[in-house]
């Protein structure tokens, strides 16, 4: 780690459009799939000879296919709104981090080869005077190198005047280069894992029952109640679907614990599910369709196969924005299931509610000594909705922890609510050949936490999401804070919750 | 990428994760710590053996807290902590003693 230079942490309130470092990150990528993570999903092995046909055809579907996509391209004025509103940008200064810049690699080859001028004045090497650019290796090279700098995390999109959403153009972007062979290892090897294990752990099913029997040891010595973490139980009324990472990491697992312990307070029969061990749904990171909507299907089908009534999703960002946002299309339609509850439900939501009615009591001084703040995951923040009223993205989380603990204190507003930041891995990003991106990454929102630990003693962060908190467990400390600073909401809730005697 | 034990090559991936886990030993570890600037001792040996032990099970690495425990049991409860296994692996007990005991890199949002 030695080689990664830690950005200097600014105020906030003060953040300096930094300066322009051009080829910073050129040379920043991920691994390039290899056949044996492309084949089984359907993409090519490796780049062909006619790949910039193939390349051009796929372009041509998807902008026939995703309208958005295609006005996305015509519409940009070049305003400049963007340029200083991504994350990867203030961390770098590489120019091309700026979110025009990044959809201008796109629309160059948009523009040469599927609007009128672009075609004639390319044919002649003028393609310059319209933006168009010849659909080079070299050019081809730029976008995986700066389409992996890009977490999807849509921040730029609420400050462009049109809506125009760079990470519709990453995900298509990623899509063309999958089809011809260039695909992102990370993603693709865990969407194998996925299809051939069930979860992007690779987590066997002997594995899982393994850990989840340790959980309910653990949680009995320190608790003494049977709060139970029950799997493939036909009939139960919740089948909960969370992120692999919740049997696996920490602090992930801490809050699964959480839950249990909600469903168990509140007398609520549930289950998970060895065939949907994952809620996770890298198929939206590489903007495949078909693989977005397989992965979702297990859902579907564990969901029938256990007779449940009601489907809750766990703490994971990019999973609520696809069951919130997709899954209806994707996977419903739902008439299966109880119509008085939301399809699907996101786990603060339950809890929130029984909260509010007092289905579950919770005791503060579970959390004694804590200073809590939050960190607004992008795809809930910005791609999602919780609860029946708008806005309850934010107040729900906010709720749920100051219900949990003695003091909360927001983060500076720019970097909260529709304007927060992303963690820095997020978007098929989490890598650990990324490091260096995802630390500069990381710069806006630490220095907001940087802030608020300075001025108000805020001692722990928490986290809706699996990315986040395995993110900031691994940049926290080369920031130089503890990595136990980072938590799960319901870990908050686990902490404070009165189990045993609530009636 | 591969490495080199008694002149013998031994494939691993770009970032060092043996290709073929049938193809570790103990040697092998020593040099795979060596390069992550890790010397093996036998409290290394403890978590490295362990994950080794629970993969030929379960065909995975341990969780973070099924590791922890079983190294609360075999060498006392002030072990069993994930901040004493990032003592031992700095990059983080999961990966980097997985890649030493020559196990498949956990992946995921971990």
């Amino acid at each position: 780690m030695a080689d990664i230079d830690v950005p200097v942490l600014g105020d906030p309130a003060e953040r300096e459009i930094p300066a322009i470092h051009p080829g910073a990150m050129a040379g920043s990528k991920p691994y390039v799939a290899q056949a044996v993570h492309q084949e089984p999903l359907g993409f090519a092995g490796e780049l062909p000879e006619d790949w910039q046909a193939k390349a051009l055809g796929r372009m041509g579907d998807l902008l026939g296919r995703y309208r958005s996509l295609q006005v996305f391209m015509d519409i940009c004025v070049k305003c400049g709104a963007c340029t200083d509103k991504c994350h990867y940008f203030i961390g770098t200064g590489d120019p091309k981090n700026m979110p025009v810049a990044r959809q201008d690699l796109f629309r160059s080859v948009y523009r040469r080869y599927f609007t009128p001028a672009g075609r004639a004045l390319g044919a002649i090497g003028l393609g310059s005077l319209v933006g168009a650019k010849e659909f080079t290796r070299e050019l081809l090279d730029e976008w995986f190198n700066y389409f992996h700098q890009c977490s999807q995390c849509r921040r730029c999109s609420v400050f462009c005047p049109y809506g125009i959403d760079t990470a519709e153009v990453s995900m298509a972007a990623r899509d063309v280069m999958n089809h011809i062979g260039m695909g992102h290892k990370y993603a693709n090897e865990i969407i194998g894992k996925v299809h051939k294990i069930g979860n992007n752990l690779g987590l066997p099913a002997p594995a899982l029952l393994d850990t989840l029997e340790g959980l309910e040891e653990d949680v009995k010595d320190e608790t003494g109640q049977d709060v139970k973490f029950p799997i493939d139980v036909e009939g139960a009324e919740v089948l909960l679907v969370t992120p692999s990472a919740d049997f696996f990491a920490e602090p992930h697992v801490l809050g699964l614990i959480g839950y249990a312990k909600v469903f168990h307070a509140a007398g609520i029969s549930w289950t998970l599910s060895t065939k949907a061990s994952e809620a996770g749904n890298f198929g939206m990171f590489i903007g495949n369709y078909e693989q977005m909507r397989k992965i979702s299907m297990r859902i579907r089908e564990a969901a029938q196969e256990l007779k449940v009534k009601r489907i809750v999703f766990g703490e994971c960002g990019h999973a609520w924005r696809v069951a919130y946002s997709f899954l209806n299309t994707l996977a419903g339609p739902w008439d299966f299931l109880d119509p008085r509850y939301p399809v699907p439900q996101h786990i603060l939501e339950v809890t929130d509610g029984l909260i509010k009615k007092g289905g579950i009591k919770l005791d503060k001084s579970g959390n004694d000594g804590m200073v809590l703040t939050v960190h607004d995951s992008c795809n809930v923040a910005r791609a999602s909705r919780m609860g029946d009223c708008p806005g309850g993205q934010f107040t729900i989380p906010r709720d749920v922890i100051k219900a949990s603990v003695p003091k909360f204190v927001d983060m500076h507003p720019d970097t909260t609510h529709e304007k927060t930041f992303c963690c820095g891995g997020g978007g098929g990003l989490l890598t650990d050949e990324l490091l260096d991106l995802r630390v500069k990454g990381a710069k806006p929102r630490m220095e907001a936490l940087k802030d608020v630990i300075d001025r108000e003693g805020v001692t722990h962060m928490a986290a809706m999401c699996a990315i986040c908190k395995a993110q900031f467990t691994k940049i926290l400390p080369i920031y130089g804070y503890d990595r136990e600073m980072v938590v799960s909401v319901h870990q908050l809730v686990s902490n404070s919750i009165l189990l045993g005697n609530n009636d | 990428m591969a490495y080199s034990v008694s002149g013998k090559s031994i494939e691993a991936d770009e970032e060092g994760y043996l290709v073929d886990i049938n193809q570790w030993n103990e040697e092998l570890a020593d040099l795979i710590a060596k390069d992550e600037g890790i010397t093996m001792s036998p409290e290394h040996w403890e978590v490295v053996n362990f994950l080794r032990e629970y993969y030929a099970e379960y065909q995975i690495a341990p969780a973070v807290r099924v590791l922890t425990k079983a190294i609360a049991k075999k060498m006392g409860p002030e072990k069993g902590s994930n901040k004493y296994l990032y003592e031992l692996f700095p990059y983080g007990p999961g990966k980097q003693a997985c890649k030493i005991a020559g196990l498949p890199k956990p992946t995921g949002c971990v």
